[in-house]
């Protein structure tokens, strides 16, 4: 065989990409998916998109979802590999929640309170059965529309805080970290590990949330209240010394309630684990909640034992994209290394058989 | 490009990572941690080299990219795509040519020049974490030049296999001072880094940190008195330019155990056939 050095390497990506267009395009007799039924119909991956991506934009994550094929993990990297672009122009003030514009508002711990309970758009209580009428197209709907609520719904760690029963917020006055313009260092801060949280994988936190249930760092856990909801943003321009209004965004948010015995420092109290996540991500953000809280677990003078208490551990490895890139470069070509690897196992065969023949003739 | 900056990155980033670079240069071997950025090409392709590579560049910069010493691969000729398009420099494949070489797993055969300068594209710039995977525990390790573990490993593979058993991204001692490493190069290519005349740099984008060789700088493969630093290849010559001093990859030619040993610099092997060298492949189809 003659060997020929492997050229075309360019002609070969281009080839690919326009594989790749008509691919995504799918069957072309079929109408092209347009961003409002992205944004309106697969709104649960838009909000993903835009969590995971760092991205509060319907419309840019809806078109990311679908340049992706719907791979959300994709479609957060074009997010992510926009966002980076843009310039920074201030951080907002801490976001009121509870000022927020309800659509949901639940607390496991209390039967009832101020506000009462909201269900809000929810699977929990569905049967998953498969609705076949959905795929026939469904009919015009209208939820039946509540009585405006005006009652405040003060939130539920609030309402403990009144009693002392549960730690001091934070204070957030001070400018918060931020890890995608400063590189992490440990040990990490709060801030910081609550943004790489609420960017982290939904699977990932999902998982580790889960190992603290089973005994992997414990933290005995109520979910105190989930709200969801619109909030306004603000921000406080130096040049004008007060705050302003610059747009309402959906988040979710969890506040777990901890148990705590108590310290040499602190009394005995509840402790906080602490989620935020944009759009509807209660799953997200409950995991969230469950793993900031692990991770707060030196802080609290308790032993770290568990993956989900260990920061280093947590934040180095809940990035999905930083993941998926060095997961999946190992496809890259790593023939040179390969060879040397090869030619290393070859040379201590050699040896080996050398020794073995020693031996025998020895004997 | 429209809508962007030359060399995609925007200035204030740019300057950001020429700090990082000084400091790096100030203290050879040093890991710097920087702001990496979120890069349109996913981590693990690349992202710490092109943003070195996009931070240095000049208009008047020859570029060259390689992966596994090729400039053919095909992310060799995304990453070159890639500033052709933002940056609009020149490209080359010439080695000789070249004023700015990205590389991935390689460093090329022919000696770089005082006019040149090298980036590599680092995986994981931390030599110690095998042995320890924590980077707050390393970063002390590094601070106080405790590199005990390191020899340990090495003196255990000799225990055990009466060799050292590392034949990439073999750990080397930048300065007399921090344990480096030298990215997933073969180990037959870590004597080119002691006192290359190019200035070499390497970034990590996913692991955010940059380091750097500062020219003619002292660069150990780590080993013992009795058990020196050995370089592995392949002990043939290449079977198209017959040169015996460069590093082979090894080509599978039938399902038969048919191989043919060809250099893995793609351009140096181009430029010695030009020259008239022949290796056996060469000659037996010149026989044909």
């Amino acid at each position: 065989m003659a060997y020929v050095t492997v050229k075309g390497g360019e002609q070969a990506i281009d080839n690919a990409h326009a594989w790749l267009a008509e691919e995504r395009r799918g069957d072309q007799s079929a109408p092209d998916l347009t961003l409002e039924q992205i944004a309106g119909q697969l709104g649960r991956a838009v909000d993903r998109a835009m969590g995971e991506g760092s991205l509060y934009d319907r419309e840019l994550a809806a078109l990311a979802v679908k340049q992706a094929q719907g791979d959300l993990i994709e479609a957060a990297f074009l997010l992510r590999a926009y966002r980076t672009t843009l310039p920074r122009f201030a951080h907002s003030q801490p976001v009121d929640t509870a000022a927020m514009q309800i659509k949901r508002r639940i607390s496991a711990v209390f039967k009832d309170l101020p506000g009462g309970q909201v269900l809000g758009p929810t699977y929990d209580y569905t049967h998953r059965l498969l609705d076949f009428g959905l795929a026939d197209g469904a009919d015009r709907l209208a939820a039946p529309m509540g009585k405006s609520e005006t009652t405040k719904m003060p939130r539920v760690p609030d309402i403990l805080g009144h009693e002392g029963l549960i730690e001091p917020d934070g204070s957030g006055n001070a400018e918060p970290g931020d890890l995608t313009r400063e590189p992490l260092t440990f040990p990490a801060t709060r801030d910081v590990r609550l943004q790489a949280l609420a960017r982290g994988d939904e699977g990932f936190l999902l998982a580790l949330g889960y190992s603290t249930q089973r005994g992997y760092g414990g933290t005995h856990p109520f979910a105190g209240e989930i709200r969801m909801g619109e909030v306004s943003v603000e921000i406080e321009p130096p040049e004008l010394g007060f705050a302003i209004d610059i747009g309402d965004i959906t988040v979710t948010e969890c506040q777990m309630v901890n148990q705590f015995k108590g310290s040499k420092t602190a009394p005995p109290q509840f402790t906080r684990g602490y989620g935020l996540v944009f759009g509807f991500s209660e799953r997200k953000a409950m995991a969230m909640a469950l793993v900031d809280r692990a991770m707060r677990a030196e802080e609290l003078g308790e032993e770290v034992t568990a993956p989900a208490q260990n920061v280093e551990f947590v934040v180095y490895h809940s990035d999905n994209i930083e993941a998926t890139g060095f997961v999946e470069h190992l496809k890259l070509p790593h023939y040179v290394d390969f060879q040397s690897e090869l030619q290393n196992v070859r040379r201590m065969q050699r040896e080996v058989a050398h020794a073995t023949e020693r031996a025998e003739a020895a004997e | 490009m429209k809508g962007y900056n030359f060399a995609y990155l925007d200035e204030q980033t740019k300057r950001m990572i020429r700090r990082a670079l000084l400091k790096a240069v100030a203290i050879p071997g040093h890991q710097v941690p920087f702001g990496s950025r979120e890069m349109p090409l996913p981590y693990g392709w690349g992202t710490g080299g092109i943003q070195v590579t996009a931070s240095v560049l000049g208009a008047g910069d020859v570029l060259k990219v390689i992966d596994q010493g090729a400039d053919d691969t095909t992310n060799a000729v995304s990453i070159r795509r890639f500033f052709a398009r933002t940056a609009g420099v020149r490209t080359t494949t010439r080695t000789a040519d070249a004023t700015l070489i990205q590389t991935r797993h390689r460093i090329p055969e022919k000696t770089l020049r005082d006019d040149q300068i090298i980036v590599y594209q680092v995986p994981q710039p931390e030599p110690l974490f095998r042995l320890e995977p924590s980077r707050v525990e390393t970063r002390r390790m590094h601070g106080l030049a405790d590199y005990g573990l390191m020899h340990v490993k090495l003196y255990e593979d000799i225990a055990r296999f009466g060799q050292i058993s590392i034949s990439y991204d073999y750990p080397v001692m930048v300065n007399r001072r921090h344990l480096m490493s030298p990215s997933p190069i073969p180990a037959f290519d870590n004597p080119k880094m002691h006192r290359m005349p190019a200035l070499q740099l390497f970034g990590a984008g996913r692991e955010k940190r940059i380091y750097a060789i500062p020219p003619w700088t002292e660069v150990r493969s780590l080993d013992f008195d009795d058990h020196p630093f050995r370089a592995i290849n392949a002990a043939r010559p290449c079977g198209l330019c017959g040169a015996t001093d460069a590093y082979l990859d090894e080509v599978v030619t039938d399902d038969r155990g048919g191989r043919l040993f060809v250099c893995s610099d793609t351009d140096h092997c181009a430029e010695r056939r030009a020259a008239g060298h022949v290796g056996e492949e060469g000659l037996k189809e010149a026989a044909e």
